[in-house]
C-alpha cells in the first residue's frame, strides 16, 4: 500500500521532467489479490533507469474489476501520459482494455493467462503484448505427462467460472488430439464448504486420472476430498496453484500432486545448461531479499519478465524519437515485436509480428508436490 | 436415480447435513440479529471468515490483525459512549467508560501478545479466538449501527452493505490473499455398515445442534433472553417497560458475532478459507433465515438444513448448476410468502 501511494507520490511530483512513464495496473484487492500482489511488489523491485532515462511508475489497484481496469487505462493514457502499460492480472480486463490502448495507441504487456488477448494479431492487438504462458501451452504439458505415463481416462473437476471453463476446453481439446478419454466433468465454487457429491460422482467413473482445474487454495479442496475417498490414481493440478500458500494449506493433502509451472518455479533444481535458472535464480534472490524467505511466487515473475522485455525495447525505441510523443509509442511497440532471445524467468522470448507471446515449450517444466516442496520432474 | 445407491445417499445426506447445520446456525443470528434490530445482517459471514483465520493465525504463533481491529474499535466506542455521555452530564461515567476501555483493551493486547508465541493447546486458541472476534459484534454495532437507531430498513442496510465491504478489505489486509485451513477437533471416521462418517462432521452437527438448544433455553428461561424476545415483538412496548433497545442490540451483536466464529470454526478443517469467503456462506445462511420469513427460528434452521442438503444434491448431479439451483430456490418461497402473509403497515416510517 505504502509503496504504492509512494510511487504515485514521485509522478505526481516529477511530472515536469523528461522521462519514460510507465503504467502499472494489476489486482492487488479482490479475488485476483493472490497473484496481483506479488506482481505489485515487483514493480519495486524493477529498474529505476533505462539507458540513462528515468523511468517513472504509476501502479494502480484494479481490484480484480473489468471497469475499474478500463478505467484506471484511460487514466493512466490521459492523465499521466503513459508510454506504456503493463497490466492487468485477469482475462477479462486484459480483454477489455485492449480496446482503450489501441485506440490511444499505447502499448500495453498483459500479465494474465489466456490466448485471447494476443491471437489473432489484428490491427487492435497489435498493441497487445503478454509474458505469461497460455493454458493452452499448460495444457499440452499435462497431456504430453498423461501419454508417457499411459493414462487412457481422465476425470476433470474445475472452478465454476471462466478459469475452469477455459482448462476444460483446453483439456478435451489436447486430450482429444492424443487418445484420451475425458469421461467426467465436475464444476465446484471457489467458495464451497465441500466438494463430496463431484468427488463421488468423479470416484465412480473411475478414471486412470484427474486434472483440478483450480487456482490457488481453494484448489486443495478437491485433492483433500478424493484422498478422503480413497482415490489412488494421479491427480494433476494447473500452474494456478504454484505458490507457497497452496503447500502450507494443502499439507499432506496435495503430496504427489503433479502440475506444470514456468521454470521459476524450480530454479534452483534446474540443469546449469538451461539458460533461465540464473535468471530465475537472480529473480527469486531479489524478490526474498526485499519480502522475506519464501515469499516468491511464480506470478511476480510475469511481471520481472514484463521489465525485462521492456529494458530490452526502451534502448531501441530511444533511438527512434522522444519519450512522451506518439512516434515513440509506436518505436516502443515495434521494439517490442522485435524481441529476440531474451531470457525470462519463464523462458525465452522470441516475439514476432504474429506471435506477441514468444514462448515455447521451454517455458514450461512438470512438477510435483514430495514431502511439501515443489520437484522438478525429468522431461523426456 | 444414481443419487438412491444405498453407497451415495448416506453420504450424501451427511455431508449436506454438516454443511446445513453451519449454515442453520448463520441463519438463526440473521433472523435473531433482524427480529430485534431490524438489521439485514450481510456482514455475517465475515464472522465466520475472522473465525477461521483467527485461528489459523494462532496455529502460526502470529498476533493477527483481528486484534488492532478490536483495540481500535474498542477506542472508537468508549470515545463515542463517552462523548454522549458528556452530553447527558455524566462526566464520572464518561471517564469510567474510558478507562474501563483502556484495561480492557490493555488486557486483551497484554494476553494476546503473550500466550499466542507460546502456541497453547487447541482448546485455549479456540477460546482466545472467540475473545477476539465475539467482542467485534457489539462494537461495530456501537460505532455502525447505534448511532442510526432510529434509520430506516433501507438505511440499516446500506450501512450493513458498506460495512460487508470494509470488513472483506480489512480481512485482506490482515490475513493476506490467500486462505487457510484450521485443524480438525476430531480425526478419523466412524464406520456404519457400508457408510464412513467423519468425526469432525459428526462433532458439527452435535455442536450446531446444542448451541440451537443453548439457544433455545436462553429466549425462554433467561430474562435477557426473554427481554430480547420482547424487543423483537414489539420494541416501543419493550422500551416502555425499561429494556433499552440499544443494549438489546449489543447483546444480540455479540451472540452473532460469537456464533459466526464459532461456525467458521467447525467448517475451517473441510475448507481453504480466504478473505472473501464469507459472502457466500453468508448468503446460504441466509436463504434459510429467507425461508424462516426472517422471523421464525425453528423455520429458518430448517430451511438452512434445506439449502445444505440441496446444495449436496445439487453438487453430486448437476456440479455446474449448483449455486442456480440453490439459489432459485428461494423464488418459490417468496412467492409463497408473498401469497401467504397479509401485509400490515406496520408503525415504520
Amino acid at each position: 500500500m505504502k509503496k504504492a501511494l509512494l510511487l504515485s507520490v514521485l509522478t505526481l511530483s516529477s511530472l515536469a521532467a523528461a522521462e519514460i512513464r510507465v503504467g502499472v495496473i494489476v489486482s492487488s484487492t479482490g479475488p485476483a489479490a493472490s497473484l496481483g500482489i506479488p506482481e505489485k511488489n515487483t514493480v519495486a523491485l524493477l529498474p529505476q533507469t533505462i539507458a540513462g532515462q528515468k523511468i517513472v511508475y504509476t501502479v494502480l489497484d484494479d481490484g480484480s474489476d473489468t471497469t475499474a481496469a478500463v478505467t484506471n487505462a484511460r487514466k493512466l493514457i490521459q492523465d499521466s501520459k503513459v508510454d506504456l502499460i503493463i497490466g492487468t492480472t485477469t482475462t477479462p480486463a486484459s480483454l477489455a482494455m485492449i480496446d482503450v490502448v489501441a485506440e490511444a495507441r499505447v502499448p500495453m504487456i498483459s500479465l494474465a493467462a489466456a490466448e485471447s488477448i494476443i491471437k489473432p494479431v489484428d490491427a487492435k492487438r497489435s498493441w497487445v503484448f503478454k509474458t505469461p504462458q497460455t493454458d493452452a501451452l499448460m495444457a499440452a504439458a499435462i497431456v504430453d505427462h498423461m501419454v508417457q505415463n499411459k493414462i487412457r481416462t481422465v476425470g476433470y473437476i474445475g472452478f465454476n467460472d471462466a478459469y475452469g471453463e477455459g482448462w476444460a476446453n483446453e483439456l478435451k481439446k489436447n486430450a482429444a488430439a492424443r487418445g484420451i478419454k475425458v469421461i467426467a466433468e465436475e464444476r465446484y465454487g471457489r467458495s464451497d464448504t465441500s466438494v463430496t457429491g463431484q468427488v463421488l460422482k468423479l470416484a465412480a467413473a473411475r478414471p486412470d486420472a484427474i486434472l483440478i482445474g483450480a487456482a490457488g487454495v481453494p484448489a486443495v479442496l478437491p485433492q483433500k476430498a478424493l484422498k478422503d475417498r480413497g482415490y489412488a490414481g494421479r491427480i494433476y493440478q494447473t500452474h494456478g496453484v504454484a505458490n507457497a500458500d497452496f503447500l502450507r494449506v494443502g499439507g499432506k493433502d496435495v503430496e504427489g500432486a503433479i502440475l506444470p509451472a514456468g521454470p521459476v518455479l524450480v530454479a534452483d533444481q534446474l540443469p546449469a545448461t538451461n539458460p533461465t535458472r540464473r535468471v530465475g535464480l537472480a529473480y527469486m534472490n531479489q524478490y526474498e531479499a526485499r519480502y522475506g524467505k519464501d515469499s516468491v511466487s511464480t506470478f511476480g515473475a510475469h511481471m520481472w519478465d514484463a521489465g525485462l522485455l521492456m529494458q530490452k525495447a526502451i534502448p531501441a525505441a530511444l533511438k527512434k524519437a522522444k519519450p512522451g510523443t506518439a512516434a515513440f509509442r509506436e518505436a516502443l511497440r515495434d521494439a517490442l515485436e522485435g524481441t529476440r532471445n531474451v531470457i525470462g524467468t519463464h523462458g525465452i522470448f522470441n516475439l514476432t509480428a504474429s506471435d506477441h507471446l514468444g514462448l515455447d515449450a521451454r517455458s514450461r517444466v512438470m512438477v510435483q508436490v514430495v514431502d511439501g516442496t515443489w520437484k522438478l520432474l525429468p522431461s523426456r | 436415480m444414481q443419487i438412491f445407491d444405498p453407497s451415495i445417499f448416506p453420504i450424501l445426506a451427511a455431508d449436506g447435513l454438516t454443511n446445513g447445520a453451519v449454515y442453520a446456525l448463520l441463519s438463526l443470528a440473521l433472523v435473531l440479529v433482524f427480529a430485534v434490530t431490524r438489521i439485514i445482517f450481510i456482514p455475517m459471514g465475515e464472522f465466520v471468515v475472522f473465525g477461521t483465520l483467527t485461528l489459523a493465525s494462532f496455529q502460526l504463533g502470529k498476533v493477527p490483525g483481528t486484534l488492532g481491529l478490536l483495540l481500535i474499535l474498542l477506542a472508537l466506542a468508549a470515545v463515542m459512549e463517552a462523548v454522549s455521555q458528556l452530553q447527558r452530564r455524566q462526566a464520572r461515567r464518561a471517564a469510567l467508560t474510558v478507562a474501563g476501555a483502556v484495561v480492557l483493551g490493555t488486557a486483551l493486547w497484554g494476553l494476546a501478545s503473550w500466550i499466542v508465541p507460546l502456541k497453547p493447546p487447541l482448546p485455549v486458541q479456540v477460546l482466545l479466538t472467540l475473545a477476539l472476534v465475539g467482542p467485534l459484534g457489539p462494537l461495530l454495532y456501537r460505532t455502525v449501527y447505534q448511532p442510526l437507531l432510529n434509520a430506516t430498513v433501507l438505511v440499516l442496510l446500506i450501512a450493513s452493505v458498506a460495512l460487508h465491504l470494509v470488513l472483506t478489505g480489512l480481512a485482506l489486509v490482515f490475513f493476506g490473499p490467500e486462505g487457510s485451513r484450521t485443524p480438525p477437533f476430531a480425526q478419523g471416521n466412524l464406520v456404519l455398515g457400508q457408510v464412513t462418517l467423519s468425526w469432525q462432521s459428526l462433532l458439527v452437527i452435535l455442536v450446531s445442534a446444542l448451541l440451537m438448544l443453548g439457544l433455545f433455553f436462553f429466549f425462554e428461561r433467561t430474562m435477557p433472553g426473554k427481554a430480547l424476545r420482547a424487543t423483537a415483538v414489539n420494541r416501543l412496548g419493550a422500551r416502555l417497560v425499561g429494556i433499552s433497545p440499544a443494549s438489546a442490540g449489543t447483546l444480540t451483536f455479540t451472540l452473532a458475532a460469537l456464533i459466526g466464529a464459532l461456525g467458521g470454526m467447525l467448517i475451517g478443517p473441510s475448507v481453504a478459507m480466504t478473505y472473501d469467503s464469507g459472502f457466500l456462506i453468508g448468503l446460504k445462511g441466509f436463504v434459510g433465515a429467507i425461508i424462516g420469513g426472517l422471523v421464525s427460528y425453528p423455520l429458518a434452521a430448517a430451511g438452512a438444513l434445506l439449502v445444505g442438503l440441496i446444495e449436496s444434491f445439487a453438487s453430486f448431479s448437476l456440479s455446474g448448476w449448483k449455486e442456480v439451483i440453490v439459489f432459485t430456490l428461494i423464488l418459490p418461497v417468496l412467492l409463497w410468502r408473498s401469497l401467504m402473509t397479509r401485509h400490515t403497515p406496520e408503525d415504520e416510517e
